[in-house]
């Protein structure tokens, strides 16, 4: 029981984080009807703008974390929309698709080159404290990372469902012609999202990196985990992307404890499949009326 | 067929013929790969730029053929018939993947063959019992042919150039057959396609299972290339990296493939000199062809050329409009 | 005075010529300078630069300078084959390199195509048991450590019942089947067998298995940055049992990473800067003070791989490869006499090392040797 208890409180605090990173998936394919297949380097990035704000130009803690915010913003918002993903979209799916693997091979390769090839230790925001929870092993900060995710991922959805410039977004991805139409800015709105997910990319950079952390390659593994959690939660629901998250992040755990820790990879690859020819627009998904 | 396109034809096959004279061992191995991969990535043209479907499994299928050749030539079984089961089982798996995910459309394919292609690594490393495991297969032969033995580095190179060409000439047969044509028609409008009769998902799995096999193909002949096959060489980074040759090189246009292997294979050659930073000039280039000419380069040739002699375009002919 | 310019320019071109011809000793290193062996292989091509530029500084190899070449192996072993090629053809002597075992098991056999020796970072057991003259160790393989950690477990801890923890590499799986048939013939017990993904983040499945396996110590078998996520998952989760690993687990780059929950964490280890010799001493602060980092295991082997080319080439007294790869079979080089070496060590006929060992623990974040183990 314990046992059991261990591994759904571990999976959770995991895949909080990968829901996280799996929200802006699906935001970008909204938006931009785009995978992003440099979102696990979006991720890893953010870390290192704190590691440098902190090494370089001896900034404290939360100035680092406050810099790397904007950093963000900046550059895997607005940038990486104003540079890359405009200039393309006209063009349809496909260029953008590589660019975007040309632009994760960029970020690593940069920080590899700028920064370090090695992991680096990063500072916690969150006291480290072990509580014992019916006999499972959970931390302060795995607690505290749940909080956060949900928090920002809550605050998301409400922020579209009820505020005005949600609505417009959500117009925006549904149908950007109908909602130009009926006046609503496509261009802003299309930024917000990308700022948005430039957002969420740091925070789930600061979360995740005190305990898997800061190494150039970490958005290989990351980018994938995010990817399947948005398909196999729903590509079109921001909370799909949350149910996706927390349950790869169970079954991976699962997987590795009661079936094989061989094949722990496959299987949420087996149920990517699975939902695909069972449930195509994702567990929490709503079909999309397009064929062509 | 223009004079200009045959003559152009002409050149490419002597410039095969005498690249590799007076080369060191290294020179012809790195065509050698170019090749290969030209091979696989003309595959994945005809799924991604004849029939518009990405896939993501194009070196799984390389794998599934380097495999199959290593394990049977290794057995002592002639590299003919080994290739045969290479290309054979690429081609039935190819089949039985793009089934299910074909009969949703958008870019279901690109999701199941991302996740196939990380399910085959995974068995090529765990059944070791079969594959070697992490660990390889080290040792394959080089295939003779009578008095031709492939075992040195330029006979190898010949024998590479003959299947590429095979390869080469059965994909332009097939696509002027009026089978390509109908997928030409696919590709630019399929909705028309459709309503004229075509089965647009039978053509595109067609499509998909032929460009796998040409994957199977391409493992086949890197097998007894390297001597060596890891499970860690077919991993979903060399998928991405054939998808970036289609599309960098020019996906849709017949030679569009060759050109992007090329960049692919030898760029980090000739950016060597800027040590640790060829990957980021790489990437960068990448982008800005990306930006500048979403076609690729052969796109971009094409517009140069076409920005040259002014053409009258009649605007109710253009392809793709969007519905 | 353009003439006098063209004619400075071809006198330049005809030395650097004459130079080129005669003068130079041409060694080559392929190592891991991208991809996910980045962190290994440019640690490794470091040690090499240094002791290639000592040995520089001090007049070369038989007087003449050496010239060394870098090729990035791209950590896949289809290019380090190529690349060794390469770098044959480009005229080196002697090799260098690469640290992925599964690059080496490759690249090495057209080394010994070639009749060129290979000096290698890798550990797998298989690379020296293939029966190949041309390739050499720079340090012992994972396979010769393995009884000195069984009898440790065994002895000292009195353990009967062990798990392992191991990276599903060719890195991990090397060390993981020698490991496994090296205890059970010792009449240990493996309860948990728990292999992991290259890059994996999440331990808590892997440290929980063991944890309800009723081992009584773990041996860890894991890259750098795993082993550090490995340790802080045991530490959360109060896995108390003696971790014991190899020359990884107790590097300095871990206890960087895991912090306090690296203490404890008992290591065998061939190259550990915190070995009481002045030598080592010395080339660790060289080391740190060149390149703004602390050197480990792989810096060490990279540095004694070149330093051993100087050396066996100066017995034989010419540039051959064919004599230098003879002479190292069955060398015994005494590090007072050959200081590149840092530490006492020979090469059988196989290219397999000796040389002494040492059980370290890691203590309030530092490593300390707790004992030292003859050669085997």
């Amino acid at each position: 029981m314990a046992e059991l208890l261990q591994i759904l409180v571990s999976g959770l605090s995991a895949g909080a984080i990968y829901a996280l990173a799996a929200v802006g998936f699906t935001l970008l394919w909204q938006a931009s009807q785009t995978i992003n297949f440099a979102q696990g380097e979006f991720v890893m990035l953010p870390a290192f703008f704190v590691l440098a704000g902190m090494t370089i130009f001896g900034l404290p803690l939360w100035a680092a974390i406050l810099t790397a915010m904007v950093l963000s913003l900046l550059i895997l918002g607005a940038m990486f929309k104003k540079l890359i993903v405009e200039p393309m979209l006209p063009h349809g799916t496909l260029p953008l698709v590589i660019a975007t693997i040309a632009l994760g091979l960029l970020m690593k390769e940069s920080v590899k080159e700028f920064y370090s090839a090695q992991g680096q230790p990063f500072p916690t925001l969150f006291p480290q404290h072990v509580l014992d929870f019916f006999g499972a092993s959970i931390s302060v900060q795995d607690i505290c990372n749940l909080i956060v995710a949900f928090a920002a991922i809550i605050s998301l959805q409400l922020f579209l469902g009820r505020t005005r410039t949600g609505r417009a977004m959500q117009a925006t991805a549904q149908d950007p012609r109908v909602a130009e139409i009926l006046g609503v800015d496509v261009k802003r709105m299309v930024m917000y999202t990308f700022l948005i997910n430039g957002a969420l990319a740091a925070i789930a950079s600061i979360l995740i990196s005190p305990v898997y952390l800061a190494k150039f390659s970490n958005g290989e593994t990351l980018g994938m985990i995010a990817f399947i959690a948005a398909i196999v939660g729903g590509f079109n629901q921001i909370k799909g992307a949350l149910v996706g998250g927390l349950l790869i992040g169970v079954i991976d755990n699962v997987a590795a404890v009661y079936i094989s820790a061989e094949y722990r990879a496959a299987i949420p690859l087996i149920l990517l499949i699975v939902i695909i020819m069972v449930r195509p627009q994702g567990i929490m998904g709503t079909s999309e009326g397009r064929t062509v | 067929m223009t004079a200009l396109r045959i003559l152009f034809l002409f050149a490419f096959g002597i410039a095969l013929f005498i690249a590799p004279m007076g080369q060191g061992n290294y020179i012809i191995y790195v065509l050698c790969s170019w090749l290969i991969f030209s091979i696989s990535a003309m595959g994945l043209n005809l799924t991604l730029g004849y029939a518009g479907q990405i896939s993501l499994a194009q070196a799984a299928f390389m794998g599934i053929g380097a495999y199959i050749t290593a394990l049977l030539t290794m057995a002592g079984v002639h590299w003919i018939f080994a290739v045969f089961c290479s290309i054979s089982a690429s081609f039935v798996i190819g089949l039985a993947l793009g089934y299910p995910a074909l009969r949703v459309q958008h870019h279901f394919l690109a999701f199941v063959t991302l996740a196939f292609n990380t399910l085959v690594f995974l068995v090529l490393r765990n059944e070791d019992w079969l594959t070697g495991g992490s660990l390889g297969l080290v040792g394959i032969p080089r295939p003779e042919f009578g008095p031709f033995n492939t075992m040195m580095q330029l006979p190898f190179y010949y024998f590479v150039v003959v299947c590429f060409l095979i390869t080469a000439a059965a994909m332009a047969w097939m696509l002027h057959s009026p089978w390509g044509r109908a997928f030409k028609a696919l590709r630019e409008n399929p909705i028309r396609a459709n309503s004229l009769g075509l089965n647009t998902t039978r053509m595109t799995l067609l499509a998909f299972a032929i460009g796998s096999a040409m994957g199977g193909l391409a493992g086949a002949l890197q097998a007894p290339l390297v001597q060596f096959i890891e499970p860690g060489s077919f991993t979903l980074i060399l998928s991405l990296k054939i998808l970036l040759m289609v599309i960098v090189g020019g996906s849709g246009y017949f030679f569009g493939p060759i050109l992007g292997a090329g960049l692919v294979v030898l760029l980090p050659e000739m950016l060597r000199f800027t040590d640790g930073y060829y990957l980021i000039i790489y990437a960068l280039l990448v982008l800005v062809v990306m930006i500048f000419s979403p076609q690729g380069l052969i796109g971009l040739g094409q517009k140069l050329l076409a920005s040259f002699k002014p053409q009258e375009e009649r605007g109710d002919l253009k392809q793709g409009a969007q519905l | 005075m353009k003439r006098t310019y063209l004619a400075g320019v071809s006198l330049t071109a005809l030395l650097m010529a004459g130079g080129a011809v005669a003068e130079t000793v041409k060694i080559a290193n392929i190592s891991e300078l991208s991809g996910p062996g980045a962190a290994a292989g440019t640690v490794w091509a470091h040690g090499v630069e240094l002791a290639v530029d000592e040995i520089n500084e001090h007049g070369g190899i038989l007087g003449m300078p050496v010239e060394m070449k870098e090729y990035d192996s791209q950590t896949d072993p289809q290019v380090s084959r190529a690349l060794v090629q390469k770098a044959i053809d480009e005229g080196a002597f002697a090799l260098l390199g690469t640290v992925y075992s599964s690059s080496t098991v490759v690249n090495m056999l057209v080394a010994q195509m070639n009749g060129i020796p290979q000096f290698t970072a890798s550990e797998a057991p298989s690379i020296t048991s293939k029966g190949n003259p041309y390739i050499f160790r720079t340090n012992w393989g994972a396979q010769k450590g393995m009884p000195k950690i069984g009898s440790y477990l065994k002895d000292q801890l009195g353990v009967s019942k062990v798990a392992i923890a191991w990276a599903n590499t060719e890195f991990g799986k090397g060390g993981h089947d020698s490991f496994v048939s090296i205890v059970e013939d010792m009449g240990l017990d493996v309860v948990a067998d728990i292999p992991s993904e290259q890059g994996q983040a999440d331990f808590s499945a892997d440290v929980l298995k063991i944890k309800n396996s009723d081992a009584e110590a773990v041996f860890i078998y894991l890259t750098q940055e795993e082993a550090a996520r490995f340790l802080m998952e045991a530490t959360k989760q109060g896995l108390d049992i003696p971790k014991i690993g190899d020359s990884v687990l107790t590097s300095e780059k871990v206890i960087d990473l895991a912090g306090a929950a690296a203490n404890g964490a008992k290591g065998h280890v061939a190259l550990t800067i915190a070995a009481d010799e002045p030598r080592v001493q010395e080339f660790a602060d060289k080391f740190s003070e060149r390149f703004g980092y602390s050197p480990d295991y792989n810096a060490m082997k990279g540095y004694i791989g070149a330093y051993t080319i100087k050396y066996g080439t100066e017995m034989v007294g010419e540039v051959n490869s064919q004599k230098l790869a003879d002479v190292v079979h069955g060398l015994c080089l005494d590090a007072d006499e050959y200081p590149g070496v840092l530490i006492d060590m020979c090469w059988d006929d196989t290219g397999e090392v000796s040389r002494e060992s040492y059980m370290v623990e890691v203590v309030d974040g530092r490593e300390q040797v707790s004992e030292v183990l003859p050669a085997n």
